[in-house]
């Protein structure tokens, strides 16, 4: 029997992000997914002799307001330095990158598991150029080269050995994606690749200081994998020191098919990058003025909206945490609250009526049409009793998300204005009671549960129109006397 | 009969000659014909030079004005620079068929003025060499003597140049390579300011280092092709944003300056005695000029070269990465067994010739793990001492002057086994590189051996105006 609880296991992660620039990191070409291989390839791209990279500002941008919604410290001195190695998918020979100076130092990812918030440790998050792809299984006898991705903005981001299991790796990896998504620097799609993760994992004896032999998982092209990944690693490497084996130092990759991993090499007298200071590209500074002005257009990050919401606004930490999911969520929320102070209600109706809608309409809170002011009328006339919460959500807000009209001015038109007159309310009511004398009589002898029913006639006579609450109460009332 | 003396006459006669592009492409065709066992051109782009010259014939004759600053200037390139839809192999097996599918922006801003490209130059292989015998296509000779070299690696734009094969051409200077060859044939070569004259499109050796520069029979047309290639480029952030003057007009013949030599540079042993004395006394004439000659005392002289070679071929291992024969270029046959590094290996070792290999080997090691800091980290820590000290010097003075070479040119094979001797022979040219100040060969004397020689100017950063000025002053007072 195995004795798992014995070991800790150690785990670092580099996650390489795709930059949402319009173009490369060095040159003019596009990066859009998708195009046919080989396409997006400049004499640039190529390497083709005689050409010169010349740095996409915007790449930098980027890295600096993720570095700061890390909480890094920037480098205000940088250079690029090449990092040389050969292989067919990497036209120059060498890669782009940056070596001893990457632009963000330090910092920290704050992640939540199990209700306990801790904040995990980053090393560095730096810039540099992607690769091409190599393309192994089109033939049997040729490898095929795509270098429509060479050269493509990523930043790299590494967190110090400073996760503990395969949880925590979750967490941490879906709120850097989140913190990507909402700074609009990456899309986070790991299945398209635009953002990477691979693990190190180590495993130790618990209280021992050293790292255990790391082993290096690749090939983890979702968050689950991920998971799934370091749980399969844990369990092995644990197996292996059990039967008094050691760990070898190597690089595996994940086998999506059977949720294993499998070694792809080991780890060889460790590569020698040769890495030089780009001599093709000027040095640059960046000034404090210009951090600062980054700084400064960062939108409120989403941990710190999520507290704003339940400090201040009074949610749920599920509801604030849903609206901070994505940018746009909580924009549309900010937006809305400036016309009314129902937030709770704000939040049902993006989550509910709205959210659903939006899905039925291929659409979303980035592209919604619905004025946040005209939403903010409509949750009023809801609130003010004008119209139910059922009609609201069924027959208006269909008709809100494709027109720009006032609610009330439609639920008018439409006749679905709620009665809540009381003579009128009283009639249907009497009507219900005088119809149904055996459901009254059992209410009488205490099946206090079929007032539903009774109301649900009322709504069905009114078709829909009538105030639920002041039914309730009017048929208590009336059944009690009767 | 065509004959040139310079730019400004040239057009003159062509505003009076109808035909008088085609007559100046016809002849220097001919010049080409009669001189190919100079080995200065891998290509002639005769068919290409006659009917662009025919165009501007027409132009002319329609009027349409005003004239490109070139216009029917016949221009040669080496064989580093790319023109788009021509073959370019840096004088190589590796890229012997390639053909560039962009321009040059040198070759952009040549063409917008209307200039004639008539063919590319042999020189060095990848510009690596002092002789232009490192050409995979065959040593060039120098047209004073074929027996001897024309120095390199720009050796075939300036045989070009001196034996009258185009008006003006374009080499490329590491650490000389403009300035060494027009020394050995007599001719103008300039080297401007690093970051002058944008790289794109220039195959790179040492990025750190390389300019384009170039040869011209006069200063004055070396002043016009300058301010017609040199600008800032969005392609090459290395390229300086400094205004570009007008220095075929601006030139200043009468102007004084205040010139160091430095002593350690004229007392070096390995000098040519005769042309140690040459410079001693020209010094002497340009005092009587009226111009303030002092000597400067430089230690750092004999760390330069060392320096250099370090910086260059770390800098040359990494730029000529990318010729691998995956993408372009030359791939060596395979046999089925042959794996991903043997390709490379066979195709590279195949392709590439001995310098190269050696200073691919040479880089690799200096910026491998445990040699680094000794080599590269060191070398990088002297070439910014070599700045600082500079800088003092311009404080004080506003040119410098020390031979270009410490030979005239040698004779074909003389030096080609011991790359050490052809190394060092580069110690006066390799400073202006290191340092990144614009520099300039002056053909000013002869030798009793009856082989040209010059003598070196070097200017502050930027400041190609004084340089070309007091170059110009220097010729007059010779005359």
């Amino acid at each position: 029997m195995v004795v798992y609880d014995k070991y800790e296991a150690v785990i670092g992660l580099e996650v390489h992000a795709q930059l949402q620039t319009n173009s490369k990191l060095f040159c003019g070409d596009s990066i859009a997914f998708g195009a046919l291989p080989n396409t997006q390839v400049s004499a640039i791209t190529l390497g083709h002799p005689g050409t010169l990279p010349k740095t996409n500002k915007k790449a930098v941008e980027y890295a600096i307001k993720l570095g700061l919604a890390c909480h890094c410290d920037i480098e205000k001195d940088n250079y690029f330095a090449r990092k040389n190695y050969f292989y067919p998918d990497l036209p120059k020979g060498y890669q782009i990158s940056q070596h001893t100076t990457p632009i963000c130092k330090g910092g920290f990812v704050t992640i939540k598991t199990n209700g306990i918030q801790r904040n995990i440790q980053l090393n560095r998050i730096h810039i540099e150029e992607d690769a091409g792809k190599s393309i192994h299984d089109i033939y049997d006898d040729l490898s095929c080269i795509d270098l429509n991705r060479a050269g493509t903005a990523l930043v790299e981001i590494v967190t110090e050995p400073d996760l503990y299991n395969s949880e925590e790796a979750y967490q941490y990896i879906t709120e850097l994606r989140r913190l990507l998504r909402w700074l609009h620097i990456c899309d986070g799609n790991m299945e398209e690749g635009s953002l990477r993760c691979d693990a190190n994992i180590s495993v130790r004896i618990k209280g021992e200081k050293k790292l255990g032999t790391k082993v290096e998982v690749k090939n983890l092209n979702s968050i689950r994998n991920v998971k799934k990944a370091i749980d399969f690693e844990i369990k092995r490497m644990i197996e292996v020191l059990e039967a008094n084996g050691t760990i070898t130092q190597q690089t595996r990759s994940f086998d999506a098919s059977n949720d294993t991993t499998f070694a792809i090499r080991d780890k060889e007298e460790a590569n020698d990058y040769r890495y030089f200071p780009d001599p093709d590209l000027a040095p640059f500074h960046l000034s404090n003025e210009y951090i600062h002005q980054i700084k400064n257009a960062l939108p409120a990050l989403p941990q710190e909206r999520m507290q704003q919401y339940q400090l201040q606004l009074g949610l749920s930490e599920y509801d604030a945490a849903q609206l901070c999911d994505e940018i746009a969520t909580a924009e549309y929320f900010e937006s809305v609250i400036a016309y009314s102070k129902h937030y709770k209600a704000i939040a049902n109706w993006m989550f509910g009526p709205i959210k659903q809608q939006l899905n039925e309409l291929n659409s979303s809170f980035e592209k919604i049409s619905l004025l946040p002011k005209t939403l903010a009328d409509l949750i009023e006339i809801v609130e003010e009793g004008k119209v139910n919460f059922s009609i609201a959500s069924s027959r208006l807000l269909p008709i809100l998300l494709k027109e720009n009209i006032h609610p009330l001015t439609l639920a008018e038109k439409l006749n679905l204005i709620q009665v809540s007159n009381n003579s009128e309310l009283e009639k249907w009511v009497d009507e219900v009671i005088a119809k149904m004398p055996d459901k009254v009589l059992e209410y009488k002898k205490g099946k206090k549960g079929l007032i539903g029913l009774f109301v649900g006639e009322v709504k069905k006579l009114s078709k829909g129109k009538a105030d639920p609450q002041k039914v309730t109460v009017m048929l208590e009332e009336k059944l009690n006397k009767v | 009969m065509f004959s040139f003396t310079s730019i400004e006459i040239y057009q003159q006669f062509l505003l009076a000659n109808q035909d008088g592009c085609k007559i100046a492409v016809n002849h220097y065709l001919s010049v080409i014909e009669a001189n190919k066992q100079l080995n200065a051109f891998l290509e002639v782009y005769a068919q290409e030079a006659l009917a662009q010259a025919a165009d501007l014939d027409a132009k002319r004759a329609a009027g349409n004005r005003p004239l490109g600053k070139l216009h029917g200037v016949i221009v040669a390139l080496k064989d580093v620079i790319c023109y788009k839809d021509h073959k370019v192999s840096a004088s190589s097996h590796i890229l012997e068929n390639y053909l560039s599918i962009y321009n040059a922006t040198v070759v952009e801003k040549l063409l917008a003025e209307d200039a004639i490209i008539i063919g590319r130059n042999n020189c060095d292989e990848f510009a690596m060499g002092s002789s232009n015998e490192n050409s995979a296509f065959g040593a060039v000779k120098n047209a004073f003597d074929e027996t001897r070299v024309p120095g390199g690696s720009s050796g075939g734009s300036a045989v070009a140049v001196q034996a009258g094969m185009c008006m003006i051409s374009l080499g490329s200077d590491t650490g000389g390579s403009v300035r060494q060859p027009a020394d050995f044939c007599g001719i103008v070569g300039l080297k401007p300011t690093y970051g002058r004259i944008s790289r794109y499109g220039l195959i790179a050796y040492a990025s750190s280092f390389d300019q384009i520069g170039i040869f011209a029979a006069n200063i004055d047309d070396a002043a016009l092709a300058l301010e017609i290639i040199a600008g800032n480029d969005a392609y090459d952030s290395t390229a300086s944003q400094q205004i570009v003057p007008n220095y075929s007009t601006q030139l200043q013949s009468n102007k004084k300056y205040k010139i160091a030599y430095f002593t350690e540079a004229l007392s070096n042993p390995a000098l040519d005695k005769e042309i140690a004395a040459s410079i001693r006394l020209f010094i002497e004439q340009l005092k009587a000029d009226g111009h303030e000659v002092e000597p400067v005392t430089f230690e750092l002289l004999n760390y330069i070269v060392p320096v250099y070679y370090v910086l260059t071929t770390a800098e040359a291992s990494s730029n000529l990465s990318r010729f691998d024969g995956v993408k372009y270029g030359y791939r060596a046959p395979l046999t089925a067994t042959d794996d991903l590094t043997e390709m490379y290996k066979k195709s590279r070792s195949q392709g590439f010739g001995k310098e190269v290999q050696r200073r691919i080997m040479l880089g690799t090691f200096v910026l491998s793990a445990g040699y680094y800091d000794a080599y590269f980290t060191k070398a990088q820590q002297v070439r910014r001492i070599l700045s600082d000290t500079t800088t003092t010097i311009f404080k004080q003075f506003d040119a410098i002057i020390m031979p270009t070479v410490p030979t005239t040119a040698f004779k074909i094979g003389e030096k080609s086994t011991d790359p050490i001797e052809m190394f060092l022979a580069d110690i006066y040219t390799v400073f202006a590189n290191l340092v990144g100040i614009p520099a300039i060969s002056v053909p000013l004397f002869k030798h009793s051996n009856g082989l040209p020689f010059g003598l070196q100017v070097l200017c502050s950063h930027f400041n190609e105006l004084s340089l070309l000025s007091l170059s110009k002053r220097m010729l007059e007072l010779k005359k």
